[in-house]
């Protein structure tokens, strides 16, 4: 991958006149969004500059722990992030604690899968190829999560009566849920499918652009690209459905009871957050 | 027969009653206080604790789901989770019979009905149908005709009728003290949560 066009910093100014001349367009509109849209984008230049550095460092170490250590972190912000798009999660820690922990197996085990198998790095945790590898498995994982989790629980209190009456005739916890669990696993599963969907034909992923601006070969970049579509859809499939079967037997009890008091209230959250 | 002992939780209790079988005991009271959770908590929809016993079986010894097909509640206003009427009745043939005795003139086509579509009155009638269809042992009625007319009101006390004489046991909240009257032979009184009068 040789031969890709050397970006300066004052590249990265005249493309950040584009944000400001749209900041500028809000601000005249009165839509009140140019203070968040400057606060994002300077959130996102800082935070990429700072990885940047983490990366240099890190790939010039090629340490097991350090990696290991940089793919904790990774996985402890997403975690925050699946609790943060749930409106009624989880109380106590198992609102942090299934989404976390679920996305963290999913996402390792299929990374491992992928170092190990086709890519066969050396040494297999080599950062170069693990953490973008990780962090993009990782990303797509928490989107399904968060969004099959999300649906489970709103629709868990909204379907509460029809839960109930299944219960009721005698139903076991598993079946009584399984129509909003399956509702849930459909929402969580919708982004992956899509984007495998229209792959290629309306748009091309960021993966296969940046490596064809980086020089590589349209060949290889799509096999790449075919590759990793394959591990996210496989981190995304396994992390959600864990996810959902393991909130629906805790959203449920031993005595196959509906226990919407085992979620937080959101007012109630905000409360403790303050 | 249906023997409660000192059955209570965060509002309610604690509790103890006796319903024989073939008897229909009535229970009355004003309104938020505490019948739907008397309810709920003897089919161990929500946690609580205290011993229960129905048709010689203690609770804490039987499943879940099997106590509730034992001891059967027919909540006011019953949940539905498909989209059609006959999604929700396992046995059609028994179900037919069962929507005709409730006043339903072409049962066939009720099951084809959109639970979208029904009135308050047409709920009430066909949950208390799907209720009926396990013939269970025990039978918690919640407020059974609350949304009907007269004419419905009948149809469904006749229905009712004929539990007891089959040998069920049958616990009826209603507020409506004529119709506890009319089903009931005895009846108790609950207030904040606990029984206070029997007659």
């Amino acid at each position: 991958m040789s031969g890709y066009i050397e970006l300066s910093y004052l590249d990265l100014a005249l493309a950040a006149l584009l944000l400001i001349i749209n900041a500028g367009l809000t601000l005249l509109l009165g839509l009140r969004l140019e203070g968040r849209m400057l606060l994002a984008a300077l959130r996102m230049t800082v935070q990429l500059l700072l990885v940047g550095l983490v990366l240099q460092t890190l790939f010039s170490l090629v340490s097991l722990w350090l990696t290991a250590l940089v793919a904790l972190i990774m996985a402890l912000f997403a975690g925050r992030e699946i609790l943060a798009r749930q409106e009624h999660r989880l109380a106590g820690w198992w609102g942090y604690g299934i989404g976390s922990s679920t996305m963290l197996a999913a996402g390792m085990m299929v990374t491992m899968l992928a170092l190990n198998g086709p890519l066969q790095s050396e040494p297999w945790y080599d950062p170069r190829y693990a953490i973008p590898l990780f962090g993009m498995i990782l990303g797509n994982a928490m989107t399904g999560i968060s969004l099959g989790l999300d649906s489970l629980t709103s629709l868990a209190r909204q379907e509460r009566a029809g839960i109930e009456a299944q219960l009721i005739l005698g139903r076991s916890r598993w079946q009584a849920m399984r129509p909003i669990a399956r509702r849930a696993v459909r929402t969580g599963f919708t982004p992956m499918l899509n984007s495998m969907a229209a792959a290629g034909v309306v748009f091309l992923p960021g993966m296969m652009t940046g490596q064809i601006l980086a020089g590589a070969p349209p060949e290889q970049a799509v096999k790449y690209q075919i590759l990793l579509l394959f591990l996210i859809a496989g981190a995304t499939g396994f992390g959600t459905l864990t996810a959902i079967m393991g909130s629906v037997w805790r959203l449920t009890d031993s005595r196959h009871r509906l226990r919407l008091d085992r979620l937080q209230a959101p007012a109630a959250r905000d409360a403790s957050a303050a | 027969m249906l023997q409660v002992d000192d059955l209570h939780r965060p509002g309610l209790g604690p509790i103890s009653l006796q319903i024989d079988e073939g008897e229909c005991l009535g229970l009355t009271g004003p309104s938020g206080a505490g019948r739907t959770l008397l309810l709920r908590a003897i089919v161990d929809l929500d946690p609580n604790q205290g011993r229960v016993i129905a048709a010689a079986r203690e609770r804490a010894g039987v499943p879940a789901p099997e106590w509730r097909r034992l001891v059967a509640y027919l909540p006011a206003e019953p949940g539905w989770w498909a989209d059609r009427v006959g999604d929700h009745m396992p046995d059609r043939e028994v179900a037919r019979e069962l929507l005709r005795g409730l006043g339903f003139v072409d049962p066939e086509l009720v099951l084809s009905w959109p639970v979208a579509q029904l009135s308050s009155g047409e709920r009430q009638r066909l949950g208390l149908a799907r209720g009926l269809l396990a013939k269970a042992r025990v039978l918690l009625l919640d407020e059974p005709t609350s949304a009907l007319d007269p004419e419905n009101c009948a149809l469904v006390e006749e229905l009712l009728r004929a539990r007891p004489a089959a040998g069920a046991s049958v616990l009826l909240v209603s507020h409506d003290a004529a119709q506890v009257a009319r089903l009931a032979r005895r009846s108790l009184r609950l207030e904040q949560g606990q029984l206070v009068a029997v007659s």
